[in-house]
């Protein structure tokens, strides 16, 4: 849950950059899903809240490390940060859902409900990656 | 020859995928001269007083789309934790969703706490949420509930401000409720006489404003105990030709 007001999120937050090139499979435009390609679809979002949504997490989780800096001094956020890349690395085949168990543990997800857990889930999307394609590209024979 | 690209691992919460596509198609419908269909809103009265031991929320229960009314007996008072009820204004699923999301987390708090959660926890929690998503999400309510501090009674607005208070009133019919509650709180009523005024602040809600409707609903909350009244009074009912009449007051 956010502990920190606005003010202090401006100076620290990831910076913004184009949407990009909406490419599905196969490397060409998603016509389907996002229109057109057109240099306005690439520099404007869809939606008010999509640039805050895609880097609230990463916010979040830069403001509190500059929090504990100035509290606590550089080896907190350091540990931290060690911890949670050890987590990340799962020991799964690429193509395979992971639970992130120990990475949620770590960051306090595992106690509150938001809609990240309601809505869209990632054990229940309908596009799965090509086992070969995605294991070749893990091990960067890609 | 097309090769396949690897699939990233997409992150759950909202997807705007559709939103170009839903702009376009906005536009064309427009074009044409229909509409598109409007969300279930709960045009609405809610409410809530303090009074000498707990508080009374009330709410109408009718829900509109547009211009009909879609549920003639809709439930707007939803519970939170045993000792915390919230009264929701505003588009329905978003009312619905929201508190079902903060009853959850409160519930798992208190498990970690092992105490029965405070009103201004779930207050804080809902207005965090509101402000991350900018008022995009609408959802007015009245929060109320009776802890270890005594009873709190909150109005939180869709962006995300909040209001701590002795009496508040949210929704369309808001004004009308506010009238009715401007001439006759006092402080530490008695439990009867709140529900007299919450009762009477609702049906003025009702009678004064198209979006409010059918009956009053009421949610006593004092320490310990609960009175979840619904309905606590069928103002509205089918077939049957309302005469309102207005209670002689004596004026001090």
């Amino acid at each position: 849950m956010n502990t920190r007001g606005l003010r202090s999120q401006l100076k620290d937050s990831v910076p913004v950059t184009g949407m990009g090139p909406q490419v599905g499979a196969y490397g060409v435009q998603d016509t389907l899903r996002s229109g057109f390609s057109s240099v306005k679809n690439e520099l404007l979002p869809s939606h008010a809240l999509e640039l805050s949504e895609k880097n609230f997490q990463l916010n979040q989780d830069k403001m509190n490390f500059s929090t504990l800096r100035n509290i606590q001094g550089l080896h907190a956020p350091l540990k931290l940060q060690m911890e949670y890349r050890a987590a990340r690395q799962i020991q799964r085949l690429p193509f395979l859902q992971s639970s992130h168990l120990a990475l949620d543990t770590l960051k306090g997800n595992d106690e509150s409900i938001s809609f990240e857990d309601i809505l869209n889930d990632p054990a229940q999307s309908e596009m799965v990656g090509e086992p070969h394609i995605m294991v070749e590209y893990k091990l960067g024979l890609m | 020859m097309a090769t396949l690209s690897v699939c990233q691992p997409q992150l759950g919460g909202f997807s705007f995928e559709n939103c170009k596509r839903n702009a376009v198609l906005e536009a064309e419908v427009t074009k044409l001269g229909c509409n598109i269909p409007a969300a279930r809103k709960t045009g609405t009265t809610i409410c809530g007083v303090v009074f000498k031991d707990g508080l009374v929320l009330g709410a109408d229960t009718r829900a509109t789309e547009g211009m009909i009314v879609a549920d003639k007996n809709c439930s707007k008072i939803h519970y939170i934790s045993p000792n915390i009820y919230c009264c929701g204004a505003g588009t329905a699923a978003d009312t619905e969703m929201t508190t079902q999301i903060i009853s959850s987390n409160l519930e798992l708090h208190s498990l970690s706490t092992s105490r029965l959660p405070r009103v201004a926890t779930a207050n804080r929690m809902l207005k965090q949420m509101l402000f991350r998503y900018q008022g995009h999400i609408g959802a007015a309510l009245v929060l109320g509930g009776v802890d270890c501090n005594g009873p709190h009674l909150y109005s939180i607005y869709p962006h995300g401000s909040t209001d701590k208070l002795p009496y508040v009133t949210m929704g369309s019919g808001s004004l009308a409720a506010m009238a009715v509650f401007e001439d006759r709180y006092k402080q530490d009523m008695e439990e009867e006489d709140a529900k007299r005024l919450v009762r009477d602040a609702i049906a003025a809600g009702i009678f004064n404003d198209l979006g409010s409707g059918s009956n009053i609903d009421l949610c006593v909350i004092t320490k310990g105990r609960v009175d979840y009244l619904r309905p606590h009074d069928m103002v509205n009912k089918k077939g049957v030709r309302c005469v309102y009449e207005l209670e002689a007051l004596p004026h001090q």
